[in-house]
């Protein structure tokens, strides 16, 4: 997309997969400095909201026999519980507000960032690497605090050969710290991916010919996205899980 | 999107200065500290949303689900005790009254017979004297009669004898008859 491209296309066809995720003031214009309100801080108070307004409004009359709002936050809450109690163990538990933010701030901005128009914070690597390495730290230095050096036979595989046990153990090294980088780029390439396509097909529906594909494809990837979004969001949350049980429970 | 140039201190290496992106804008270095830092502040606000208010609220709620439906099926328990308590009550009561009734029943045919038996009694007394007064009856009828054919008799011969031309006395005819009759 260089500058030169936009003036020649002005009349026909115009992609500009990658301008919605362009981060901007969202009050007036100028340089987009540290504490700037941008468009992406407003995505992510939307976020905010919306878990408050689902988990903390939609809960406020604590019936027993519940609204549809508070058995959907109920859900949630289940749904990540016993998530974390089964990959987790018991001791795993009191972990469980942790994964429950990043649970509810991914599928908030993820389901948001699909409203046309929005901007969509789970789409770049630098919110995504945040998520994932605070994940890889935490979970790194949670293991050493409570296992000590045994810690380290997460990476000596005592039920393989002798023989294979320190090339095992290069590999999983290896494995241990691409962690957070799979784990980032993961949420953040399907929810760019995901966007950029449908833009692409929406540049396509400019051609009168094309335009009723185009308008099918919008709605069958729109379909796809709204499966990918919570996949995504459970991806991230189950593999967080999984690393928080290699900290607590780190001998095979 | 934005297709009108910017101010060209927003153009920079991330942004062309019509406004469009160049390359990812998610490598766009310029951008990360605002993002991380929005980011670091909105997890946060969610923690404490979640950890202070939501998550113990719904834990609670769940919790107080979870006893109000042990509760409710302890009483369904007790009331379901209850329901065969009343149930047996019932069936023995329902017994006790067929006897009851039962009983009833036979004084009442006793006592019936009883009745019954003293009026037949007095019937039959009844039905004897009648009988009685009847035969005697019938038997001063028949006296009569028997007189009433005797005087009827003596009429009727004293009447032939006359109208044979013969003349009889009224005694002698009536002495004649009385021997036939007996006779």
């Amino acid at each position: 997309m260089a500058a030169e491209a936009h003036g020649e296309e002005a009349g026909g066809l115009v992609f500009h997969p990658m301008d919605q995720f362009i981060v901007k003031p969202f009050f007036g214009d100028g340089a987009v400095s540290w504490y700037t309100i941008t468009n992406a801080t407003v995505w992510m108070a939307l976020a905010v909201l919306a878990v408050f307004a689902l988990l903390v409004l939609g809960t406020s009359k604590r019936s027993v026999v519940p609204t549809r709002m508070q058995s959907v936050g109920e859900l949630a809450y289940g749904f990540i519980y016993k998530m974390v109690e089964d990959i987790c163990g018991k001791d795993g538990v009191k972990y469980f507000p942790y994964i429950m933010t990043l649970f509810m701030f991914i599928v908030f901005s993820n389901f948001l960032g699909l409203l046309p128009m929005a901007f969509t914070p789970t789409s770049h690597i630098a919110v995504t690497a945040v998520m994932a390495f605070a994940v890889f730290f935490g979970v790194t230095i949670l293991g050493f605090v409570k296992n000590g050096a045994s810690f380290l036979s997460l990476f000596w595989v005592s039920s393989a050969p002798l023989a294979l046990r320190p090339i095992l153990a290069l590999i999983e090294i290896i494995s241990y710290f691409v962690r957070p980088v799979s784990h980032s780029i993961r949420l953040a390439g399907n929810m760019m991916a995901g966007h950029a396509v449908i833009k692409v097909f929406a540049g396509f529906a400019a051609i009168a010919a094309i335009a009723p594909f185009s308008i099918v494809a919008i709605t069958a990837m729109y379909g796809l996205e709204i499966l990918v979004s919570f996949i995504q969001a459970y991806v991230f949350t189950i593999l967080t899980c999984v690393y928080l049980k290699d900290a607590l429970h780190p001998h095979h | 999107m934005a297709t009108e140039p910017l101010d060209m201190e927003v153009a920079g290496t991330c942004v062309s200065e019509f406004g469009g992106a160049i390359g990812m804008p998610q490598l766009c270095g310029e951008w990360f500290g605002n993002q991380i830092f929005w980011l670091v502040v909105a997890l946060v606000a969610i923690y404490f949303i979640l950890s202070r208010i939501a998550l113990p609220r719904i834990g609670s709620v769940l919790a107080e689900r979870q006893g109000t439906i042990t509760n409710d099926i302890a009483a369904a328990e007790d009331l379901k005790v209850k329901a065969t308590e009343a149930e047996a009550a019932y069936d023995k009561a329902l017994i006790d009254a067929r006897a009851e009734a039962q009983r009833i029943i036979s004084a009442a045919k006793a006592d019936i017979q009883a009745d019954l038996d003293k009026a037949i009694v007095t019937a039959d007394a009844e039905i004897a004297a009648k009988a009685a007064e009847s035969e005697k009856a019938i038997s001063e009828i028949r006296a009569g009669a028997m007189q009433n054919v005797e005087e009827v008799a003596k009429d009727t011969a004293q009447a032939i004898v006359a109208a044979l031309g013969g003349s009889a006395d009224a005694k002698t005819v009536s002495a004649a008859v009385e021997a036939r009759m007996k006779g």
